[in-house]
């Protein structure tokens, strides 16, 4: 056994110094010495296995095999020995590669003996196909999965994924995710009972409804590599900030970044939408309860929004403040719309700005939209915005009524006469 | 769910066609274009199908708890999550929309689509020479960089001295200077017997790509500085259009914007079947589709019987020619 040891230890010796020349030629010398030895001591061992009868032939076969491999080896290293005789003239590089090359099967041969397995010589419990099993057996055999290494869809893991399986049920849209640069190897990572439920139990706490599970992540799927202490102070702070528990819920279900994000960061937006617009801290709170994704996106474009109602619109500081309380979405809305919008309404349809400020909900329509009940108010002459005026018709109705009742109530005509004069614009 | 896939599936076949919308202003085709894209594949969701369900070992603890057989197989029917719509996505991504000749974001009108094999019935519509009616609404006074109001004023004119006869006039020059283009553009010699024939049905044209040709030109309203003209063409763009109006406010010594400009016709459709914006729905997409397929068919049966007819009456070989106007006027 020691002397078996000795000649993998060599055999690994002989492997890693393959690269220096002088190395090969002490390790052939070696191996050339210990091969007359080993076959002695096999002999004495076989009398010695035979009389203890410690052993099975099959010890014995995998010996011989053994020593199949180093003889196999010493004979290689004897070719290349010649070989390398052949080429001790020209001594170049290439004969060393060449001499490498020819090593290079019987080193595979070395690495198996390498193995700890191997060299185990108790390994040979290996049972015939034909042999019957019991099912207990059978359940513990593990089949190799299918699995492909890489995937472009999610789709294949789907069945054996115990995360992803779970995920589908609660309603999360793997088909978006897996279009997310990284998401698809994140979730795959995942395990469900340490690293999903809790947080899934978490968010049920703090009052999510079930039904909103799969819309927060399919949103935000990192949500569930977020750290749950962090996003228990988060959820804290904004109760400290006096929303209540159901708001909470509520904000967080609408925008689900909203606890990504670090409480120095929500603290920080909240006190730029209070300060910036000048609100008491409730109509903040309604403010951001309304519209929770002022919390989660740019302040950026909020800065502009807000100086383009100043500057480009022309708004009095109160009623920027009176319409974004009414209607939140001013703040996010693309800037161009909001120009465009306002443009029509304050310079063809000649509406003032107390009165836009009055219905604020106009800002937040589709340019189309006014513009053809405009110009077909106009067309029947019943365009009058102005409230002191007789005939008078309010813009937030104008707006806010569907194509029926907007038609019967407001223009006193059909349906068909205003799809009709849709098509002469 | 076979069934269900099958029956989505002729849905969107039987939406083979082509169809016209009335694109309004200010809007890009290609919004319009994509819009009943997203809308055509959103009203062909098929409900949910069941899932397929796949047959799986599971290893389960024994009922009777005995030590000895501890665990047994099972087969059972799971759910293949792998079908799972969440999973797969929606079924079709895509519906092959094409947008017939285009309109640009200032001009509104009827903007013919095509929807699957459609787009092959709208090459042949547009190799066919299609004439096209726009409405142009004008106003003297003033010359813009781009030749519409909104554009930058680069001269002012006055416009007293024009009356509906001196424009008339400039209309009728246009006119006359635009059929020797249509001569000019039909690449047959003028000296043929092959010439006079296709002239004398009416065929003489360009064939395929030529330079903006008016066929028609007509004052249709006039109260200076607002006109409006009715304009028939082909192969033109709406920027040539507003173009031919700054000319026609130059030759009359004055200067002239083209406000707004609307298609009314595009080919065979007209604003009558034009789906306005609240109609881009499935469903009014696939009846139209089938509406202008059934008129269609009905014209091509129409025009059958006519052909016959003037079949018939070709054979009393002394009146050639009025057997061709009749032709003439049936198509």
């Amino acid at each position: 056994m020691a002397m078996a040891s000795a000649c993998g230890q060599l055999c690994m010796r002989c492997r890693g110094s393959l690269s220096s020349k002088t190395a090969v030629w002490r390790c052939y010398s070696h191996v050339r010495h210990l091969i007359p030895r080993t076959r002695q001591l096999l002999k004495s061992f076989d009398g010695l296995f035979i009389t203890k009868r410690l052993a099975s032939t099959q010890t014995g076969l995998s010996w011989k095999q053994q020593m199949c491999c180093y003889s196999d080896l010493a004979e290689k290293h004897l070719t290349a020995d010649a070989k390398d005789n052949k080429h001790t003239k020209e001594l170049t590089k290439t004969s060393i590669t060449q001499i490498t090359n020819t090593l290079m099967p019987s080193t595979d041969v070395l690495s198996m003996t390498e193995h700890p397995a191997f060299l185990d010589l108790d390994d040979a419990a290996e049972s015939s196909a034909l042999e019957e099993i019991c099912d207990e057996e059978a359940i513990s055999i593990s089949v190799p999965s299918s699995l492909p290494p890489t995937s472009t869809s999610l789709r294949d893991y789907v069945e054996k994924s115990e995360t992803l399986s779970k995920l589908v049920e609660l309603g999360v849209n793997l088909w978006k995710l897996e279009q997310r640069p990284n998401v698809g190897s994140m979730l795959l990572r995942l395990d469900f009972k340490t690293d999903v439920a809790p947080r899934l139990m978490f968010l049920k706490e703090i009052g999510v409804k079930d039904s909103c599970f799969g819309y927060i992540i399919t949103h935000n799927p990192f949500v569930l590599c977020e750290n749950i202490e962090n996003l228990q102070d988060r959820v804290t702070y904004l109760k400290s900030r006096k929303f209540s528990s159901e708001t909470v819920a509520s904000m967080v279900s609408r925008a689900p970044y909203l606890l990504n994000f670090n409480v120095k960061r929500l603290d920080n937006r909240l006190g730029f939408y209070q300060q910036q617009l000048q609100l008491s801290a409730s109509n903040t709170r309604n403010l951001v309860a309304r519209l929770p994704k002022l919390l989660c996106v740019s302040l950026e474009p909020v800065k502009e929004n807000l100086k383009v109602c100043e500057i480009e619109l022309g708004f009095k500081q109160n009623e920027i403040q009176h319409i974004v309380v009414a209607v939140p979405k001013v703040l996010t809305a693309n800037k161009r719309k909001l120009t465009q919008i306002f443009d029509f309404l304050h310079n063809t349809m000649k509406v003032p700005h107390y009165l836009i400020a009055k219905f604020p909900q106009v800002l937040n329509t589709k340019y189309l939209r006014v513009r053809e009940r405009h110009l077909f108010l106009e067309y029947l002459q019943k365009a009058q915005y102005d409230p002191t005026l007789p005939n008078y018709i309010s813009l937030d109705r104008m707006v806010s009524l569907p194509d029926e009742a907007f038609c019967t109530e407001l223009a006193l005509s059909t349906v068909e006469d205003f799809y009709l004069f849709q098509k002469t614009l | 769910m076979a069934m269900t896939a099958v029956k989505d599936f002729h849905k969107l076949r039987r939406l083979h066609g082509l169809f016209c919308v009335y694109k309004p202003l200010g809007v890009h085709w290609k919004l319009v274009r994509d819009t009943i894209e997203t809308n055509l594949l959103k009203g062909n969701v098929a409900p949910p199908p069941a899932l397929p369900h796949k047959v799986r070992f599971l290893a389960e603890p024994s009922p009777t708890g005995e030590a000895g057989a501890a665990a047994s197989l099972s087969a059972a029917p799971v759910p293949a999550l792998s079908h799972h719509p969440l999973v797969t996505g929606p079924e079709f991504q895509h519906i092959r929309v094409g947008v017939g000749h285009r309109l640009d974001a200032a001009s509104s009108g009827v903007l013919v689509l095509a929807v699957g094999n459609g787009n092959k019935a709208l090459d042949d519509l547009y190799k066919t020479r299609v004439t096209r009616d726009y409405m142009l609404e004008c106003e003297f006074g003033m010359a813009t960089k781009d030749f519409s109001h909104t554009g930058r004023v680069v001269e002012k004119s006055t416009y007293g001295h024009i009356t509906l006869d001196k424009l008339e006039r400039v209309l009728a020059m246009l006119e006359g200077a635009n059929q020797k283009a249509t001569r000019m553009f039909s690449n047959v010699d003028m000296s043929s017997q092959e010439a006079y024939e296709l002239a004398v049905q009416g065929l003489l044209g360009p064939d395929g790509k030529s330079a903006p040709i008016l066929t028609g030109l007509r004052c249709v309203h006039f109260q200076p500085p607002s006109f409006t003209l009715e304009v028939q063409c082909l192969n033109e763009t709406q920027k040539y259009l507003r173009k031919v109006v700054h000319e026609i406010g130059l030759e009359l010594r004055s200067t002239a914007v083209c406000k707004n400009v609307r298609r009314t016709r595009d080919g065979l459709f007209t604003s009558r079947q034009a789906l306005t914006r609240n109609q881009w729905s499935a469903a009014d997409v696939m009846q139209a589709v089938q509406q202008h397929r059934y008129t269609k068919k009905t014209e091509k049966t129409v025009r059958k019987r006519s052909e016959e007819s003037s079949a018939a009456t070709r054979q009393s070989k002394a009146d050639v020619m009025s057997s061709h106007r009749g032709k003439e006027h049936g198509s």
